[in-house]
Formats: C-alpha cells, sequence, structure tokens
C-alpha cells in the first residue's frame, strides 16, 4: 500500500486502498465482531461463576476452579488437532488453498489451548498431586501432541515453494490425529496402573454451581476458540492472496523489463 | 511394485556398502553412546542392568536417525529425485524400497548393539523368540516412519534439525513398546511382551500403508 495520510478510523480498521475493495483489508466482520463481544460477555460470566458463585471443592479446595479453564481447553486443543486433520485431508483431495489455510489455522490455535491444558493441568496438580509434573497417560500424551503440533508448525514456517510446502504439510497434517490416537492409547497402557480419566473422576462430586462454571468453561472457550479459529483463518488466506499477488507483480515487472530488452535490442539491430 | 522395491533397496545398499558410513561411523556412534550411557549414569551394575532396554532403544533411536538422514541424503545428490520421478518407478515401490534399505541396516546395527550391551552392561539374553520378533517389528517401524518423515524434509536446508523434532514424538509409542517387551524379555515374562509387540507390528502396518499411499505426493511435491 502506497504512503498515505489516510486517518485510521475510530474503530482501528484501516481505510480500503484505491480499487481495492475485493480483497478485505481486515479480518474482522460483522459476525466476528458480535461472536467477539459473545467471547467476552461468556468469559466474564465464566470469572464470575469460576472465582465467585460456585463454592470450592471438599477436596481439592480452591484448585477445583481450575478445572473450568483446564476440561475445556483440553477439549478445545483436540477440536482443533480434528480440524487440522480433516483439512488436510481435504486438501489432498480438492488442492484448494482454503483447505490449506484452515489446515494452519487449526494447528495453531490447538498449540495455543495445549499450553494453556498444560499451564493449568500443572497449577493443579502441584497443590492435589504435590507436583507439577507426573508421568500420567494423559499429561505424557498432551506433552507429547504439543511437540508434534510445534514440529508441524515449525514446517510450515520453511521458506518452500508454495504448491510444495501444502503437499508436504498436507501430509504431515493428516498424520496428526492417528499420531495422536497412538500415542494416547500406548501411554495409556503403559501407565494404564495409575488412574482412569480425569472427567470421570470429578464427575461424582460434580453438581449444581460447579456443573454450571464447567459448562460456561465450556461455552466460552468454545466462543474464543471460534473467534480464534475464523481471524486465523482469515490471516492465512490474505497471507496467501498477498505472496500471490507480490509474485504476479514480480513477473509482470520481469515481463516487461524483458520486452523493454527485446525493443532495445531490435532498434540497436535495426540501426546497424 | 516389489521389483521396484528390491531395485531401490538394493541400490541404497550397494551405495552404503560401498561408502561404508553405516559400517564405519553410525555403528561406532552407536557403541560410543552405549558407553556414555555408562558414564551419565551409576556404572554399578545394578543401574545399567535395569535400565538396559531402555537405553538400549533410545541407541537404536539416535542411530536410526543418522542412518535415515542418509538414506534421504542419497536421493538429493545429483538430481537423483527427479530421475526418480522420470524412472516410471512406482512411488510405493520406492518408498518400500527405501524402508527395505534403512532397516536391514537397522537390523544389522541392533545385533552389534545387542553384543554391545551383553558385553559392556552385562546384559543375560533370555526369551529370545520375544526379543527377534521385537526387534523385527520395531526395526519395520522405525524405517516406514523415517523414511516417510525423510521425504516430508527432504531438500531443506534445515533437515537435519527438523526431521528429529517431527519424527522422534512420532516414534515415542515405538520406544515405548520395545522397551516394554525387551523388559519383558529378559525379565523372564514374556507373555506381557507379546501385546507390546502387537502395537509395534501395528505401527509398522500403519505407516507403510501411509507411506506408500504418500510417497508419490511427496515426490511430486518437491
Amino acid at each position: 500500500m502506497t504512503a498515505t495520510t489516510s486517518p485510521r478510523t475510530a474503530a482501528g480498521a484501516p481505510q480500503p486502498a484505491d480499487g481495492a475493495a475485493a480483497v478485505p483489508a481486515h479480518t474482522g466482520s460483522r459476525t466476528t465482531r458480535i461472536l467477539g463481544v459473545l467471547a467476552l460477555a461468556s468469559s466474564a460470566l465464566l470469572v464470575l461463576y469460576g472465582l465467585v458463585i460456585s463454592p470450592p471443592d471438599v477436596e481439592m479446595a480452591d484448585s477445583v476452579r481450575l478445572m473450568y479453564v483446564h476440561v475445556p481447553s483440553a477439549t478445545y486443543l483436540y477440536v482443533g488437532c480434528f480440524f487440522t486433520t480433516f483439512a488436510s485431508a481435504m486438501w489432498l483431495w480438492k488442492r484448494t488453498p482454503g483447505w490449506d489455510a484452515l489446515a494452519e489455522a487449526g494447528a495453531e490455535v490447538a498449540l495455543v489451548f495445549s499450553f494453556i491444558t498444560l499451564g493449568t493441568g500443572s497449577l493443579w496438580g502441584r497443590p492435589t498431586w504435590g507436583t507439577y509434573w507426573t508421568w500420567d497417560a494423559r499429561l505424557t500424551s498432551t506433552a507429547v501432541l504439543t511437540v508434534l503440533l510445534i514440529g508441524y508448525l515449525a514446517l510450515r514456517r520453511l521458506d518452500l515453494d508454495p504448491g510444495a510446502r501444502s503437499a508436504r504439510v498436507a501430509v504431515l497434517g493428516l498424520l496428526l490425529v492417528p499420531n495422536v490416537i497412538v500415542v494416547n492409547r500406548s501411554v495409556e497402557w503403559w501407565r494404564s496402573l495409575h488412574q482412569g480419566s480425569t472427567l470421570s473422576r470429578i464427575d461424582p462430586t460434580i453438581e449444581g454451581d460447579m456443573l454450571v462454571a464447567l459448562m460456561v468453561g465450556f461455552l466460552a472457550l468454545g466462543l474464543v476458540f471460534a473467534w480464534l479459529m475464523i481471524h486465523r483463518f482469515r490471516v492465512a488466506w490474505l497471507e496467501q492472496q498477498a505472496d500471490r499477488f507480490d509474485l504476479d507483480e514480480a513477473l509482470a515487472l520481469r515481463r516487461a523489463e524483458a520486452a523493454d530488452a527485446t525493443t532495445a535490442t531490435a532498434a540497436t539491430k535495426g540501426t546497424a | 511394485m516389489w521389483r521396484d522395491a528390491a531395485l531401490v533397496a538394493g541400490r541404497d545398499l550397494r551405495v552404503e556398502a560401498r561408502s561404508r558410513v553405516t559400517l564405519q561411523q553410525v555403528g561406532p556412534f552407536a557403541l560410543l553412546v552405549l558407553i556414555l550411557f555408562a558414564f551419565a549414569l551409576d556404572p554399578a551394575r545394578q543401574t545399567l542392568e535395569r535400565a538396559t532396554p531402555g537405553l538400549y532403544w533410545v541407541t537404536v533411536l539416535f542411530s536410526a536417525l543418522l542412518a535415515l538422514a542418509r538414506s534421504a541424503a542419497l536421493d538429493e545428490a545429483d538430481g537423483v529425485r527427479d530421475a526418480l520421478r522420470l524412472s516410471a518407478l512406482e512411488p510405493a515401490g520406492v518408498f518400500a524400497g527405501k524402508a527395505l534399505a534403512v532397516a536391514a541396516e537397522l537390523l544389522a546395527l541392533e545385533v552389534v548393539l545387542g553384543i554391545g550391551v551383553i558385553i559392556l552392561y552385562g546384559a543375560e539374553p533370555a526369551g529370545i523368540g520375544l526379543l527377534v520378533v521385537t526387534c523385527v517389528s520395531a526395526t519395520a517401524a522405525i524405517a516406514t516412519t523415517g523414511t516417510l518423515y525423510g521425504a516430508l524434509v527432504s531438500g531443506l536446508r534445515v533437515r537435519e534439525t527438523l526431521l528429529p523434532l517431527l519424527l522422534l514424538p512420532v516414534l515415542a509409542p515405538v520406544l515405548l513398546g520395545a522397551t516394554r517387551a525387551f523388559e519383558a524379555a529378559l525379565g523372564g515374562a514374556p507373555a506381557e511382551g507379546w501385546p507390546w509387540c502387537g502395537l509395534l507390528a501395528a505401527f509398522a502396518v500403519l505407516y507403510s500403508v501411509a507411506g506408500a499411499a504418500a510417497y508419490g505426493t511427496l515426490l511430486e511435491g518437491s
């Protein structure tokens, strides 16, 4: 975009460049703004329910409040991974850039939620188990999953020809969920003596306001997840458009140079 | 497909036999790792003996990374990748051939390492049947997965650092399964080891299918 003195609007959205009305200049839209407001409102509700209204647990005392964030974020971590694998499979089938962008959005948002899951989990583990980390099946497999996501995103970051990169990351993304399943099963088998699923473990004790708080957690983080996914998808899509635009522009410039050169040679030949 | 696989495997093994990189560098490296473990842990026999299955398979994994990087590098020099693409060999056959060659190298390496842990760590071989089946299925799992991931990073400037990051978390179940199966065999309870062998075999089948299916896409998109 050329250096322009046009002031930004109060909302922070830049003015559309001349003649570029077809390419959106920002990733927000009416829907995502409503979604964002809803996400903020439900997060406020989660703070209210999680920290004020719901009572402390009999066994876990106040640390149970971490569960209202921990359990939903672990769930959406897996949802993000499924998005990536599904989109990768669709890319291999259809070969359209939108699926590539969706795979990227899914993996990145999943990584954010995996950090939230591991962070809240270890904070909860300290008072409950007396240690930040234990070689429990779910902890171990979440850690491996986080490394898998980091590796996937590392391959995405590489400076490759766009077509070649899409093919490679699609194969890697397709393997993400199978890998997660194999790792989960094997680690659970390995640690089968330890304990059952957390959800079933806290299930019997969860009722009333605590159940409501957990449900609010699912709602709030779900809205945040959707908001992040949509925005990340749009950013990835715009990046692809920008890449293609730059390439087209560069090609046009080179062609113009070549045309100039040929006319110049023809002119010199003519005079000789 | 199998004829193509035999061709590619023969080529890779012939290059290996002539260059002797596996024999002269990867093998000694593996033995060196065994010695380093003895330095890092208490060399009192008990600690090493108890940890032998795990140390053995960690060493195999590290050495496998070298062998796999080498196998992927073979296709990068002198436009071999383009030649493969033009050769009308089936991509699934190329994949199977490369995996077979790596598996053959790894099996040889495992024998050397096995002798190494018997001498250096004082391991008493027991439950030979389970040990052999574990070795074969774990090797198949490592070779197929590694060949697929090697193709994912081939031709990249950062492949040496990226391959371990992508491959090792995926191979975590193989390390787990092979270690438990070895523990069961050496501990004289082979019945506990066979289910882990099943996991390794299932893993190998999963990645053989995935690799054979995806290798064409990866050859094209490079």
